[in-house]
């Protein structure tokens, strides 16, 4: 019986060898070819908030828990790294960490509630950091080195001799933290971490019986959450928007967060990185189609609330006709295009 | 302490207490909600906005106050209508979270649809209620407090008799203790839910007349369900009652945290302060002070 090629398996599944392209394409092809608006107004904060869609996604979809405070974790990561960077003059590298270090301590404390409230209760409550963080960082000039309303201008990036303040830098360090974030988190959740996060989720005492420590998982979860999204902060913070103010980190950017993750497809990684395209590209999209159509005689407000209106429609629809995102949907069409292409 | 600083701690405490009613006014449409249906309607805040909106617009276009008032109220039961059909109804038996979030979806609809057909700026409201204290033993009490927390009570009183003395008020009750009961003796769900959604709209109304005399009536408004939840939270998401105390314990204890607690941390806590009151008292109740306890069954 002679073994085919086909029979064998792939050393590399093709899902890896996409991904590999992708990766490629972004690295090397998109600094070259992307005009100066897609970098600036399109791929920088797309990164920014896949990044923290993936964060919330650890949270809400793998381990259960519905935060609607995600953009306080963000401004507590931007500025966090704005104040090591400032006061001690760490490398950048020990500063991004201490900053997603400072947003999980953060996270920590007010992921506790999470031990003994559930549900709409803990949802609820997470506003409490939304609210609370955006107070503190106005109110306490410490935070901005006393700049008037809390604006924080971001560092110059460099690193081991290399400079990432160009465009094309910036966008290259923050697409090289996203890859390795998202690598880890990828490793984490298929790995028994990710399994404990699950159990808690669907079930939280079926998985105390079967010896998860619930408490433990709950808060870790939280933590590592707030790091992520901490970490997305940072690059929203320094790569995305250069300068910054507590108040941009306000509850609708929480709820556009947590749109991200529903749209794109809870419990998914890739799920993030959809979302946050569709977020990003869609405004974009319906400022070019308003101009192209009606000529900019539509007052630039009135768009701003079909925005709404259209962005609000999405979120419903979705829920209603395709409660796994995005993502379920990309999956269906490879799968289609497959099975057009007869590889059964 | 003196005398007159006694005095202005009353006043202060008063005052937080007359504010807690309105926002308990706000809370009560939740619990309405969640009542019978089990859904957190964060769009709560943005049905107060359409409603006050389309009231003022109503009245600047010279329709009469309750020619307004009866209008206003028809487009609320609308919105009631057509949130059942377009919303609840296709997501019905999916789980309490998805309902939730499909409401802060439609709260970005209602949100954008209310200034779209009436405009962004601020309108003025004046219900003819005076807004001058009047004097009681050393304490000034406003006249207009005093009026809107009538007319909660009054509120209050008409939705418990509701629920006591009608047919429609029975089957709410009926759906709230067991929906699958109340299926089954043939109470149709549908038109039970659009009913819900629409006293809601009306609550939204009366709450969006009396904030929007006080405030102006504008996009904010909708900001007023932050001020709701952590009265929600601290009542119990599904009593009328609790929704009352924790509005006077909210209300009292952030204007009392205001003025003394304030000048030490720089001012502006009542942003925070209420979660963190509802917070503290969660960490011992976790269900709220009034609220049904969670029981897990599998």
């Amino acid at each position: 019986m002679s073994v085919t090629a086909a029979t064998i398996r792939p050393v590399i599944p093709a899902q890896t060898i996409a991904i590999l392209i992708l990766l490629a394409l972004a690295f090397i092809a998109v600094p070259h070819l992307a005009s100066p608006y897609v970098i600036e107004a399109i791929l920088l904060p797309f990164l920014a908030l896949s990044l923290a869609g993936l964060g919330l996604n650890l949270l809400t979809g793998y381990a259960g828990q519905v935060s609607l405070g995600s953009a306080a974790f963000m401004a507590v990561g931007a500025f966090a790294a704005y104040n090591f960077n400032l006061r001690l003059g760490l490398p950048l590298p020990v500063t991004l960490v201490l900053a997603a270090t400072t947003a999980a301590a953060v996270g920590l404390v007010f992921g506790l509630p999470s031990l003994r409230l559930r549900g709409f209760y803990l949802a609820v409550s997470t506003l409490a950091a939304q609210f609370f963080v955006q107070w503190a960082l106005t109110k306490f000039g410490w935070f901005s080195n006393n700049s008037p309303s809390g604006v924080i201008a971001a560092p110059s990036l460099a690193f081991a001799g290399l400079s990432f303040d160009t465009r094309e830098g910036r966008y290259l360090l923050s697409l090289s933290i996203v890859t390795l974030v998202t690598f880890l988190v990828h490793r984490l959740v298929n790995g028994p971490e990710g399994v404990n996060l699950i159990a808690v989720r669907d079930n939280e005492t079926s998985a105390r019986v079967i010896g998860i420590p619930v408490l433990r998982t709950k808060l870790w979860a939280f933590a590592l959450s707030s790091a992520i999204i901490g970490l997305a902060g940072v690059l929203w913070a320094f790569t995305y928007l250069r300068t910054v103010e507590p108040a941009g980190f306000n509850l609708d950017r929480s709820f556009q967060i947590l749109f991200i993750a529903i749209i794109g497809g809870l419990a998914t990684i890739r799920g993030a990185f959809l979302g946050a395209a569709l977020i990003v590209v869609f405004p974009l999209l319906l400022a070019r189609l308003s101009g192209f159509f009606f000529d900019g005689s539509i007052d630039a407000g009135v768009v701003k609330l079909v925005e709404r209106i259209v962005l609000g429609t999405v979120i419903i629809a979705f829920l209603i006709a395709e409660p796994n995102g995005l993502s379920a949907m990309l999956d269906r069409a490879t799968r289609r295009l497959r099975s057009l292409f007869g590889r059964s | 302490m003196d005398w007159y600083a006694f005095l202005f701690a009353v006043e202060v405490a008063v005052g937080g207490l007359l504010s807690g009613v309105m926002y308990a006014l706000v809370a009560i449409g939740f619990v309405l909600i969640y009542k019978t249906s089990g859904v957190l309607n964060f769009a709560q805040g943005s049905m107060v906005l359409f409603a006050a909106l389309t009231f003022v617009s109503l009245v600047e276009h010279g329709v009469p106050f309750a020619g307004a008032l009866l209008l206003t109220l028809a487009a609320m039961t609308a919105l009631g209508f057509a949130i059942e059909r377009t919303v609840l109804r296709p997501l019905a038996n999916r789980s309490p979270m998805t309902l939730f979030m499909a409401t802060l979806g439609l709260a970005y609809v209602i949100e954008g649809a209310a200034q779209l057909i009436w405009g962004t700026q601020v309108h003025r409201l004046d219900l003819g209620i005076s807004n001058a204290p009047f004097e009681v033993g050393g304490i000034f009490i406003s006249t207009f407090d005093l009026v809107a927390a009538g007319i909660a009570a009054a509120m209050v009183a008409i939705l418990t008799a509701f629920f006591r003395f009608t047919r429609t008020g029975l089957s709410f009750r009926a759906v709230a203790d067991d929906t699958f009961a109340a299926m089954a003796v043939g109470l149709r769900l549908n038109r039970i839910q659009a009913a819900v959604w629409t006293a809601a709209g009306a609550v939204a109304l009366v709450a969006g007349l009396l904030w929007g005399a006080r405030l102006g009536v504008q996009f904010s408004l909708s900001l007023i369900v932050l001020k709701a939840l952590p009265v929600l939270v601290l009542g119990g998401f599904d009593s009328i009652l609790g929704a009352i105390v924790a509005g006077l314990i909210i209300g009292a204890s952030e204007k009392l945290a205001e003025v003394y607690l304030g000048p030490f941390v720089g001012g502006g806590i009542e942003g925070w302060f209420a979660y963190a009151v509802a917070l503290v008292v969660l960490l011992v109740r976790p269900s709220g002070l009034f609220g049904k306890k969670l029981v897990e069954r599998f």
